[in-house]
């Protein structure tokens, strides 16, 4: 396990210069993963969202990695095909036998948890040796923030609005992680780019087990979640000390806390700083907060009880 | 000239034979009646052992494309096939494995699209794709559909081109009836369509590339569209001497348009895939009567071959387009349209009629087109005007 000198002594893949905004935590998510690859070559491919639009702009790349975009659905699917051809041109002589790549596919969480979410299944059950990356930021913020199924019970989104009606997005989160798990796959995690260690460590088990791994990395929106580009980490390690994010990884089929959060902070310490949550604060929401308490707690405890199995 | 094995099979059996003859390295496959047969028949291959491609049985046919697209970025020699509802299912995958010219070859069992839904042939879905920027090759047998194949792989890695090619043929009764076909000898094969050599390969990791960035800003989308565009006009050309190639190799003719009786016709018939055998019959039946009828069968309808068809048609008094595919709302079907325009510059025109037929797998029986000749004659003798659109054969 490398220390942070020595990862901040390594090449970054993911040129600086790119056009995504101050604060995003999707380029520190990704950074982040590609450092775990250490010298292994990695070929990535990017679902469509910010990460891809704001680092690839013909005709330039931020990409120090072989890269495709190919659309918004597909990234499992597309970086599948990468990784067959390795595996065909090897069967067929044209690449040696002893040469190594890594595969990488970067998806933000409506390209994952939404429309990607049947290429992904399929890439997983398949088998295919690449690690697959979610940065959620808990919406669709390449389009202008609206909702999608990883957005937070009770959050503010331009599809899930607050009115005299309607109090922000009314359904929970979906689990995209206990989801990728129970495909079997040898490699699942939770991680936050607000815990370095605990991320790049999951990053690097995931590109050195043999086949499918995912990772869903929280990744801060200061767009999109109303935070000032420097609340990015604190913002995120607030997620992570109120159990709105646990950290856990399933390997093999065994659960487990990397992170253990002895006192859970409330769920108000999360949403506070964040513009996407301010109605919930208004008196008359009261109830409604509290919901988003006890949907943090259901979350928590089911990851607990998969733990202690 | 090669030797061949003279064979009675399907046409979906000969395409599959002939992607094993090309030796792909990555076959994404996905069932879609009537194509099925293809990606079976290519899966007992692959459990053989009698090639090395690297087999991808993905979960639908937008991920078919999706790997197809990633595997030939990487390198590879990318095959597979679809149909109908499946090639629809692609659609905005068909235009990036284009835009990113890509020389993925893909067969599709031309079949009506829902609803109501329907399994039959008819070109709807082909007519569905012909502005995404492939190539497409028609067949009317199955010897031509494995031709087209071998064909395509070589069109499509041809670096003058590097665009993606569809070789078509029609649902159940192309795809699935045995048909006599002459077969190649695997190391013929090898030596025409030869290996590909990959420029920009993702898998070249030490001279790293990046496919499908954002053009969004500075308007070189436009700029890259205008290559699409000057590569596509650019493929007629290779389409044809690479014609003329396997026609040495195989003794078997191929142009983009290929005319029956056409030198002095006066009415004539236009007409793609599996139904021009029907029309070559009417219209030797009617040469024996003394009429003087012609056929002009579309071998390659992307790039639709204008001049082509153009020197073939304008000394024609009448001619018939043979539609099996609607344009709702516009003057005619979509092959009429493109036939109307091809011949517009010439200084004579034909009289021009459109009959959509077939559709959903609708017989195309001889009295049909007995019935189509005999309006044309009306037409060019002067006893009829053109009617507008004939829905023929409806009940």
């Amino acid at each position: 396990m490398p220390t942070i000198k020595e990862l901040a002594a390594c090449e970054d893949r993911l040129a600086g210069g790119h056009r995504l905004c101050a604060g995003c935590g999707a380029s520190i998510a990704a950074r982040q993963v590609l450092l775990a690859a250490g010298d292994n070559a990695v070929v990535t491919g990017c679902a469509t969202g910010c990460l891809e639009v704001s680092t690839t702009i013909y005709p330039y790349s931020s990409w120090k990695t072989p890269f495709i975009h190919n659309a918004f659905a597909n990234a499992a699917a597309t970086v599948s095909g990468v990784e067959a051809a390795f595996k065909g041109l090897k069967a067929a002589g044209k690449i040696p036998a002893d040469k190594k790549i890594k595969f990488v596919a970067f998806g933000g969480d409506g390209g994952t948890y939404d429309i990607g979410l049947q290429s992904l299944s399929g890439a997983m059950e398949r088998g295919h040796d690449m690690v697959y990356v979610c940065y959620d930021n808990g919406a669709y913020m390449n389009t202008g923030i609206q909702r999608s199924s990883a957005t937070p019970f009770g959050a503010w989104a331009t599809t899930a609005e607050v009115g005299k009606a309607q109090q922000g997005k009314e359904q929970r989160r979906k689990d995209l992680t206990s989801i990728i798990a129970a495909h079997g796959v040898p490699y699942a995690a939770q991680a936050s780019i607000s815990h370095w260690r605990d991320l790049t460590n999951k990053a690097e088990k995931a590109f050195n087990v043999e086949g499918p791994a995912f990772l869903n990395i929280l990744a801060t929106c200061p767009r999109g979640w109303r935070t000032a580009p420097d609340q990015t980490i604190s913002i995120t390690k607030l997620a992570v000390q109120t159990g709105f994010w646990p950290l856990f990884e399933v390997e093999d089929g065994v659960w487990r806390q990397t992170v253990k959060v002895p006192n859970r902070k409330p769920i108000e310490e999360f949403l506070k700083p964040q513009g996407r949550f301010k109605h919930l604060f208004k008196p008359e929401n009261a109830e409604l907060l509290a919901s988003v308490q006890a949907e943090v707690d259901r979350y928590w405890n089911y990851i607990e009880r998969r733990c202690a199995e | 000239m090669a030797e061949q094995k003279i064979v009675a099979t399907t046409g979906n059996s000969l395409v599959a034979e002939a992607f094993r003859q090309c030796a792909p390295d990555v076959v994404p496959a996905y069932p879609i009646t009537p194509q099925t047969t293809i990606v079976e028949e290519f899966a007992k291959f692959v459990a053989q052992g009698r090639v090395h491609t690297e087999y991808v049985t993905v979960e639908s046919e937008h991920s078919a494309m999706s790997a197809a697209v990633g595997a030939s970025a990487a390198g590879a020699r990318v095959m597979t096939a679809t149909s109908s509802q499946g090639l629809a299912y692609m659609w905005e995958e068909l235009h990036i494995a284009a835009g990113l010219r890509l020389p993925i070859v893909m067969a599709n069992a031309n079949r009506a699209l829902a609803a109501p839904i329907n399994i039959h042939c008819d070109h709807s879905d082909i007519m569905g794709a012909r502005d995404t920027g492939w190539i497409i090759y028609f067949a009317e047998t199955a010897q031509e559909a494995y031709d087209n194949t071998l064909m395509a792989i070589r069109v499509a890695e041809n670096p003058q081109v590097m665009l993606p090619v569809m070789t078509t043929l029609d649902g159940f009764i192309t795809t699935h009836s045995i048909d006599r076909a002459q077969l190649m000898d695997d190391e013929t094969v090898k030596a025409f369509v030869g290996e590909y050599h990959p420029e920009n390969a993702l898998l070249d990791t030490d001279h790293p590339v990046s496919h499908g960035n954002f053009a969004g800003l500075g308007g070189t989308y436009f700029e890259f569209k205008q290559a699409e565009r000057t590569a596509i006009d650019r493929s007629l050309g290779v389409i044809k001497s690479v014609g003329a190639e396997w026609s040495a190799v195989s003794g078997r003719p191929f142009d983009v348009v290929e005319g029956w009786g056409m030198e002095d016709a006066e009415i004539a018939i236009v007409v793609i895939g599996s139904t021009a055998g029907n029309v070559r019959h009417i219209a030797r039946e009617l040469r024996a009567q003394g009429v003087k009828a012609g056929v002009l069968k579309i071998r390659v309808f992307r790039p639709f071959p204008f001049v082509d068809i153009a020197e073939a048609l304008k000394g024609v008094k009448a001619v018939a387009v043979l539609d099996r595919a609607e344009s709702f709302g516009a003057e005619g079907g979509p092959l009429f349209l493109e036939v109307r325009s091809a011949l517009y510059d010439c200084t004579t025109r034909p009289a021009m009629v459109n009959y959509i037929y077939g559709l959903g797998g609708a017989d195309v029986k001889l009295e049909l087109i007995r019935r189509v000749y005999s309006d044309l004659a009306d037409i060019a003798g002067g006893v009829a005007e053109p009617s507008g659109l004939v829905y023929l054969g409806t009940r």
